[in-house]
């Protein structure tokens, strides 16, 4: 047994906190307020190589493990938890369904630009009635001549409407199986595709300098090599993404986490009342504790699914427990830091009401604390 | 072009600082150790000069360092050093400025150069010697605090900032010069870098190789620590009252003055 991180994850983790700290952290308070999309803060992960960290070499990538990745999202999320999402969505949703299921050509042609960051791209797999049952897809696609016709809507795509935006990879029922079931396959939809559009930016409560759309698809046309793997895998391909994706979402929590705690500490040895500062107050010390104790729980969970998925064992259930975890605990921590900066927390100005509000999407996105559940349960052979 | 830039590895200026009452050095335990910031604007200046001159120019980190903290010049060659050179061996320890230049110096003839960029000062001695006490020992000329460098037809170009303004100066090569953080924010090392850097070399020499003709370490210190006191503790801050700004302004205006501040 050894905790060391290696010197590579440790450069990779110190790198991530010297970018989120200096260039991310003084810019998160004006993206939530204006809902901004940090263009900038893209072009420089692209360029220090983060759109593409867990990648091979040769498909752009900087060939990192996921260790390294999650360790990355966690610092970037402890600065701006936006940021982080849409690292870790354009990583995890967007370029990895290239990456495990795309064929040599498609590797090219999608991966490449995505890994090096010059590219965004969306994962389509909730619609406006199919979000934990996400077998419920509506969306239909149906071969003519060469081509796919595709018609439905998918609702909250992260990233999939950006200036960068090269397409969206979307589930759509593409005929019936033998056993009368719905076949599912996935599609790559271009940007240009004719009949594809995008609604405005959602307003959200938090994740708000993220980018999260409607997607419409009204006899959406898509050529037909457009298939992302076999035909009918479409719905066991996305959710082998999908456990894959928890390990950087529950590191997403608990980088807020991290930075709410962080806050609430500083804020703790400078506010004074009674005469003294407020850390002096057991109270206090004993949330500080608590959420401290919290945090570094949830790591160990974070980071051993990390190391499964990177030693090739069978991670989705580690994983899926650090994501409801991580997510659980960023509630009780946002709650308290808030609680200790009384007031001010309630203030715009001070990060910790940013983070109380987007603390709640960590509980609901790829996959709600209930559905985790569920997913565990089963996985435990309920 | 050969462009050696020495690095000195230091505690985390961001932890608390301790110092041992009975050994009188900084406790390095249990604190981080770093490249020490002044020099990481070396490492930009020396990466930029290659990057404007091209060709073959090379960069190399050169550091008197324990063999244990070896692993911290990573981050130099992920940032984008070509190699590191470490000088290191337990003769070397309790060194003052003046034996760690006289060591280091020799260090850099074996490895040899065309140009020495040095860092203004070491976060935690803070001496700022050593550069000039280099230069004196390699017989090279040494432009201290240059905040910009150039290299024309084999000739050293730099701006040597001062208090009012900088001076334009240019040098023969081989030459030693240490900037100041006017030559850029040192650059983020990237992740390709940073995958890169576990294939780079970092050799390591030891005094043995050398053939020193003087003492270093602490056996060949010229200055001794007597004593160590914290900083005397702030006096509490003046707070002057005053109807309007402009009277408040004027009143600071005659108390800095007054100390001969302005
Ligand atoms: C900001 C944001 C970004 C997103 N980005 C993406 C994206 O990029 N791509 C994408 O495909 N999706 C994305 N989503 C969608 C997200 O994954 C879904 O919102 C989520 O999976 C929940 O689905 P739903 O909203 O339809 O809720 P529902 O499934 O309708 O759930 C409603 C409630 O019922 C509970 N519930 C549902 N089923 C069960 C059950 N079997 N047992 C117990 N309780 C149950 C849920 O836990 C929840 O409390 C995003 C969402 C948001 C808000």
């Amino acid at each position: 047994m050894n905790f060391d991180l290696t010197d590579e994850q440790k450069a990779v983790a110190s790198l991530a906190r010297d970018f989120a700290q200096e260039r991310v952290r003084p810019r998160a308070e004006e993206m939530d307020r204006e809902q901004s999309f940090p263009y900038d803060l893209v072009a420089t992960m692209a360029e220090l190589g983060f759109m593409g960290l867990p990648f091979p070499e040769a498909y752009g990538g900087a060939g990192g493990d996921t260790v390294s990745y999650a360790l990355a999202v966690m610092e970037i999320a402890r600065a701006d938890a936006s940021t982080a999402i849409t690292l870790a969505a354009h990583v995890s949703l967007g370029a990895t369904p290239f990456s495990l299921f795309g064929t040599e050509e498609q590797k090219q042609r999608y991966l490449v630009p995505l890994a090096q960051g010059k590219m965004l791209w969306g994962f389509g797999l909730t619609e406006p009635g199919a979000g934990s049952d996400a077998a419920n897809t509506q969306t239909k696609a149906e071969l003519r001549d060469g081509r796919w016709i595709v018609n439905g809507t998918k609702a909250f795509i992260t990233n999939s409407g950006t200036d960068l935006t090269g397409g969206t990879t979307i589930t759509a029922v593409t005929g019936k199986r033998s056993d009368g079931k719905p076949e599912i396959s996935n599609l790559i939809v271009p940007q240009d595709a004719p009949g594809f559009s995008r609604s405005k930016k959602y307003r959200k409560m938090g994740w708000r300098a993220s980018d999260t759309r409607e997607l419409s698809f009204v006899d959406a046309e898509v050529p037909a090599e457009n298939l992302l793997g076999e035909r009918g895998n479409g719905l066991r391909q996305f959710l082998t993404i999908l456990d894959g994706g928890r390990i950087s979402v529950a590191a997403l929590s608990l980088g807020l986490a991290m930075g709410a705690y962080d806050e609430a500490l500083s804020y703790a040895k400078e506010r004074r009342a009674f005469g003294r500062t407020i850390s002096k107050f057991q109270a206090i010390q004993f949330k500080l504790v608590d959420m401290l104790c919290e945090i570094e729980h949830a790591k160990l969970m974070v980071l051993k699914a990390a190391w499964e998925k990177d030693a090739g064992r069978d991670y989705a259930q580690t994983a899926s427990l650090a994501k409801l975890h991580a997510a659980e605990i960023s509630r009780r921590v946002v709650n308290e830091a808030v609680q200790i900066h009384g007031g001010y927390g309630f203030m715009d100005e001070y990060p910790v009401s940013r983070m109380y509000r987007d603390q709640k999407i960590n509980e609901i996105g790829e996959g709600t604390n209930e559905v985790q559940r569920v997913v565990i349960a089963r996985l435990m052979g309920l | 072009m050969k462009i050696v830039v020495t690095v000195k590895l230091v505690p985390d200026p961001n932890a608390e600082k301790r110092i041992d009452p009975v050994g009188m050095r900084l406790v390095r335990s249990g604190v981080e150790t770093v490249l020490n910031p002044y020099d990481e604007y070396a490492l930009e200046a020396a990466l930029q000069l290659r990057e404007r001159l091209g060709g073959d120019t090379t960069v190399t980190a050169f550091s008197m360092v324990p063999e244990s903290t070896k692993e911290t010049l990573r981050k130099a060659l992920a940032m984008g050093v070509d190699d590191a050179v470490i000088l290191s061996d337990a003769s070397l320890a309790g060194s003052d400025t003046w034996a760690t230049a006289y060591a280091m110096a020799q260090g850099l003839k074996k490895i040899g150069f065309d140009l020495v960029i040095c860092g203004g000062l070491a976060d935690d001695g803070s001496t700022g010697g050593v550069p000039g006490a280099l230069a004196e020992y390699l017989g090279v000329p040494g432009l201290t605090n240059a905040r910009h460098l150039e290299i024309v037809d084999g000739k050293l170009h730099a701006q040597r900032e001062t208090d009012s303004g900088y001076q334009v100066v240019s040098g023969a090569l081989p030459a030693l010069v240490s900037v100041t953080m006017a030559v850029g924010e040192p650059r983020y090392p990237s992740l390709k870098g940073i995958m890169g850097a576990k294939k780079k070399s970092i050799a390591t020499m030891a005094p043995a190789d050398l053939g020193l003709d003087r003492a270093v370490g602490s056996d060949g210190a010229k200055t001794e620590l007597l004593a160590i006191a914290p900083p005397p503790a702030r006096g509490s801050a003046r707070v002057v009252e005053a109807a309007d700004g402009p009277t408040g302004a004027k009143i600071i205006f005659d108390f800095l003055k007054e100390k001969k501040l302005i």
